[in-house]
């Protein structure tokens, strides 16, 4: 199973993905580099991601605290979330997200 | 206290860089070793991350204590290290270090706070806390000019134009204390609600509505004007139509972010932006600097409160040689040792 993260400077990674793991863990365990400074508690926005649309019907809705501390981070959009909030599930095989700005 | 400054520096035993958990339990740990401690810090208040990114987040992993908050876990060490009269230095940041001819280290603030001891510690976790800064093209050129990330002088700002954006209680506070000195506030955020005490949202929407302010439900995506002088914003909102602002200054307040900063300058090797350190002693790659907590590195290291606590037990007995190298040192426990508890001020009650 993978997720498919783009860089910064728009590179597509395939990442080995493990379930009950965030997002967040995917890619910094996959070596591309992505702030998290809060380590995964929903505390800092450094972790912004940008879903893509054709997956974001299958990720459950964010919640007021997510909705919230996404108010710290930059370019926010409809497509946005914080990729520690986001667990990796065998229907997510293939996801892609991209990394916004202010979380590398 | 007295006016600090290089003609009249304060002297210790050992400088703390970062009030966080692991700075603030090293006191404790030096106490018992008759170290004492002055700590600077960029925020200002005590806690490092338990205060500033999780105060009311739960922690689990605290040997004996099943749960606590970052705050309560602050608050606690505040008063376990209470009997070693720990002496704070906040709101500011270890800006140089440098070597004396007599071989203490002296370290300066940027707010001039001068430090002597011949002992450093390097407790800054992630680095020191500061404002985020928008991603905007060109944004640094403006920056300490016409746009700015915390508030210093509110008189600077009489009869301006300001645009204001962020949703939290700093965007909100300062929204309402310079609209009335300000030629006019608007306050920018990308939605219609506002993560900041219910009363400063109550005011600023009432602001609003009698028309003595603007609130726009939008991004921020460029800066517009020259020569540090921005003169105006282009703003984005949901239906992707773009309209420019003018203004004279921005605030933004986006919240903090962790950068390593100046102790990258202090000569001691890095490793990826973390210290290397000896694990017997926590001492970096110059004798008397010390590096624990989340800052340094080491094979097998794991980013927790609990590793640091243990690194600032080893660093504390490395450090009382150097301090007091005509003593020998006595290992002893606190429930035993009736030197240790009249230390913590607890001898009557042993």
């Amino acid at each position: 199973m993978h997720v498919i993260c783009t860089d910064m400077e728009g590179k597509d990674h395939e990442l080995l993905a493990t379930e009950e793991w965030s997002i967040m863990e995917i890619i910094r365990e996959g070596g591309i580099p992505i702030l998290a400074q809060c380590g995964g508690s929903c505390a800092c926005a450094t972790c912004h991601v940008y879903v893509d649309p054709a997956w974001k019907a299958k990720l459950p809705e964010p919640n007021e605290e997510e909705v919230g501390m996404l108010d710290g981070a930059f370019d926010v959009t409809e497509d946005s979330r914080l990729a520690c909030q986001l667990i990796f599930t065998k229907q997510l095989d293939g996801l892609k997200v991209k990394l916004a700005a202010g979380s590398v | 206290m007295t006016e600090n400054n290089a003609q009249n520096p304060i002297t210790t035993d050992a400088i703390i860089i970062g009030a966080g958990p692991v700075g603030l339990f090293s006191v404790f740990e030096l106490g018992l070793n008759d170290v004492k401690c002055h700590l600077v810090d960029i925020l200002d208040r005590p806690g490092g991350q338990c205060a500033e990114l999780y105060p009311e987040k739960p922690i689990y992993d605290i040997p004996a204590v099943p749960v606590c908050t970052g705050a309560e876990l602050t608050e606690r060490l505040l008063e376990q290290i209470n009997p070693f009269h720990p002496v704070f230095h906040f709101g500011q940041m270890a800006e140089t270090l440098e070597k004396m001819p007599d071989g203490k280290w002296k370290l300066t603030t940027d707010r001039g706070t001068v430090l002597q001891a011949p002992i450093v510690i390097i407790a800054a976790g992630g680095g020191s806390f500061v404002p985020k800064r928008p991603p905007i093209k060109g944004i640094e050129s403006y920056e300490g000019k016409s746009v700015f990330y915390s508030v210093r002088k509110m008189e600077q700002f009489r009869d301006k134009n300001i645009i204001i954006a962020g949703g939290g209680d700093s965007a909100l506070d300062w929204t309402i204390n310079l609209q009335p000195i300000a030629k006019r506030v608007t306050l920018i955020h990308r939605r219609d609600e506002f993560r900041a005490a219910p009363d400063s949202v109550l005011k600023m929407r009432a602001l609003v509505a009698e028309g003595a302010m603007d609130l726009k439900i939008a991004n921020l995506t460029t800066l517009n004007g020259a020569d540090g002088q921005v003169t105006s914003v282009t703003l984005q909102d949901d239906s992707k139509t773009t309209h420019d602002l003018p203004c004279d200054n921005l605030l933004a307040f986006y919240g903090l972010t962790m950068k390593l900063g100046p102790v990258a300058n202090f000569g001691i090797n890095l490793h990826e932006n973390l210290i290397p350190v000896d694990t017997s002693t926590f001492e970096t790659s110059v004798p008397t600097i010390f590096a624990i907590g989340d800052i340094n590195s080491y094979p097998g290291k794991m980013k927790l409160i609990l590793s640091g606590f243990h690194e600032a037990a080893l660093m504390a007995k490395k450090v009382f040689a150097y301090v007091h190298p005509d003593r020998r040192y006595r290992f002893q426990y606190t429930t035993s040792s009736s030197d240790l508890q009249g230390k913590l001020g607890v001898s009557d009650a042993a």
